[in-house]
């Protein structure tokens, strides 16, 4: 209700885009935020582009500045963490001894990146992964001094990251050990074309090939990979995914599946507990799946935070992403998992390219590169559940501007 | 440091003071002016900081790239011959006085 106190356990996207929302639609009842970091609500994708490169300050990372939370009342608590919950009693209980009751709980505890196993030379100095902003700091240190460096995993962020490095002019090596890169987000020709792009820039990409073990007396100075082959290098950043932050919720014995179980209202299998961002897990078509994006981070917090105040929202998701690398942009709209024929198409100036992903003869997404009014269409079409006429989209010279609007429905 | 007025959705004109370097986005975000989402940070991926510049300062503002360009063409507000995206024009001491306009919705 309007005047409910409010307790969000984590303070990024999900913790600032819920509070904001709250203050904006008329609650004035407390909001504590309890956040583990030292610093205020900020942006996490520039870590792995502008801001490595330094291309940014910090000032530019910030959600909002601190004044923010000053006039909006709101007790932004950092540098603290919440140890447990006690659903019965209405409490949580922080590391330093205080105990804070609330109303409403919101956990927003975001996800952990994964690191490389400590048996397979993981405890070796030069090994970092990327999620938060002092590991952005501490990578920076490396940079100077390093030379030659392994990128464990070919998503987005550890493509993101090869990228930034090549223009620092580092030697980069990015090894994946699943049969391509890209292989759980994007279709193949998404992936040869960034393939082909990190390549062109010097990369070396090595697919299909897991990694044995890292080697060093005491700083990592090689891997060693399952065809025998061993890669020599300086410095190592780890990019194998992310798991949800899901501990606090597991000791209050929420229902936890590949993140904390949430309805389409945001809550969790405890009264009175809500989630949003990267520690939840939604049900999309029958399965548990986490979308790790910043726009879901906002789109579930705005619905918690309509839900708290008592006005009955439920949630949509619309995923979308985006990446840049070298220069080059790519937007991405909806799921492509499940995908069972896909169209690809490439523009008269040769530079923009899309890949258009259908199951059951309905799009379900759309990586466009270089190439918004692809997106722009995606878009359109996914959100409005427009069955497309595929050989429209095989037409070199259809106006992608206008797809989606009239007559390429059937 | 050069002012940058925006008028709201309501009719009310916010004066807000905005950092040489940083972005016409940057600053209403700094400034907690409402209406302006930018979802992407600033990365000109979402076209979720739609403004209409006053057109006595279009031709003072950075040139709109062909993406944006593009991008507009998905803006939540119809576009309009004096649509940008804010996080694509950087802030100098020549806009001190700069005039948008923050449009009804965003999406």
């Amino acid at each position: 209700m309007e005047k409910s106190s409010v307790v969000v356990a984590g303070a990024g996207q999900a913790a600032l885009s819920l509070v904001a929302k709250l203050r904006a639609e008329g609650h004035s009842g407390t909001i504590t935020v309890v956040g583990a970091e030292t610093t205020m609500p900020y942006q996490r994708p520039p870590l792995s582009k502008g801001y490595l490169l330094g291309k940014q300050k910090l000032d530019q990372l910030l959600l909002r500045p601190r004044e923010f939370y000053e006039q909006s009342a709101v007790d932004l608590r950092l540098g603290q963490s919440i140890v447990s919950i006690h659903p019965a009693s209405k409490e949580v209980a922080l590391a330093g001894g205080d105990v804070i009751p609330y109303d409403e709980l919101v956990l927003a505890t975001g996800s952990t990146a994964r690191q490389w196993p400590a048996a397979l030379g993981g405890t070796l100095r030069g090994i970092h992964t990327l999620r938060s902003l002092d590991d952005a700091h501490v990578l920076q240190a490396e940079l100077s001094s390093a030379k030659s460096v392994l990128v464990i995993g070919g998503g987005y962020i550890g493509l993101e990251i090869a990228s930034a490095l090549r223009s620092l002019n580092l030697a980069v090596t990015v090894v994946e050990a699943q049969p391509r890169i890209l292989n759980r987000v994007a279709g193949p020709e998404t992936a040869s074309h960034f393939r082909l792009l990190h390549q062109e820039n010097g990369v070396r990409i090595i697919e299909n090939t897991a990694i044995r073990r890292l080697h060093g007396s005491d700083r990592v100075e090689a891997a060693k990979l399952a065809d025998g082959q061993l890669i020599a290098c300086d410095l190592v950043v780890v990019g194998i995914g992310g798991a949800p932050e899901t501990k606090l919720a597991e000791m209050a014995g929420l229902h936890v599946d590949n993140g904390i179980v949430t309805n389409e209202l945001g809550k969790t299998s405890s009264s009175s507990i809500w989630a949003a961002g990267d520690c939840t897990s939604i049900d999309m078509g029958g399965r548990r799946i986490r979308l790790e994006s910043v726009g879901n981070a906002i789109d579930q917090a705005e619905t918690v935070a309509m839900n708290i105040i008592g006005r009955r929202t439920a949630y949509v998701p619309r995923p979308w992403f985006w990446t840049e690398q070298y220069g080059v942009r790519m937007q991405i709209v909806g799921l492509s998992m499940g995908h069972d024929e896909t169209i690809l198409r490439t523009e008269t100036d040769g530079k923009r390219k899309s890949c258009w992903y259908f199951k059951n003869s309905a799009l379900i997404a759309v990586d466009a590169i270089n190439d918004p009014q692809a997106f722009l269409a995606g878009r359109r079409i996914i959100d409005a559940g427009i069955l497309l006429d595929m050989s429209t989209l095989r037409e070199p010279e259809v106006d992608l501007r206008n797809l989606g609007k009239t007559a390429d429905i059937r | 440091m050069p002012q940058v007025l925006f008028t709201l959705h309501n009719g009310t004109v916010m004066s807000v003071a905005a950092a040489t370097g940083h972005s016409v986005m940057e600053a209403a975000r700094n400034n907690g002016v409402p209406g302006i989402v930018a979802e992407c940070g600033g990365a000109a991926m979402c076209a979720t900081c739609h403004v209409y510049v006053d057109p006595k300062w279009l031709g003072k503002i950075a040139a709109m790239s062909d993406f944006e360009d593009e991008l507009l063409e998905g803006t939540g507000s119809p576009r309009m011959e004096t649509s940008r995206l804010s996080c694509q024009i950087p802030i100098d001491d020549g806009l001190d006085g700069l005039e948008v306009t923050v449009p009804p919705s965003q999406y």
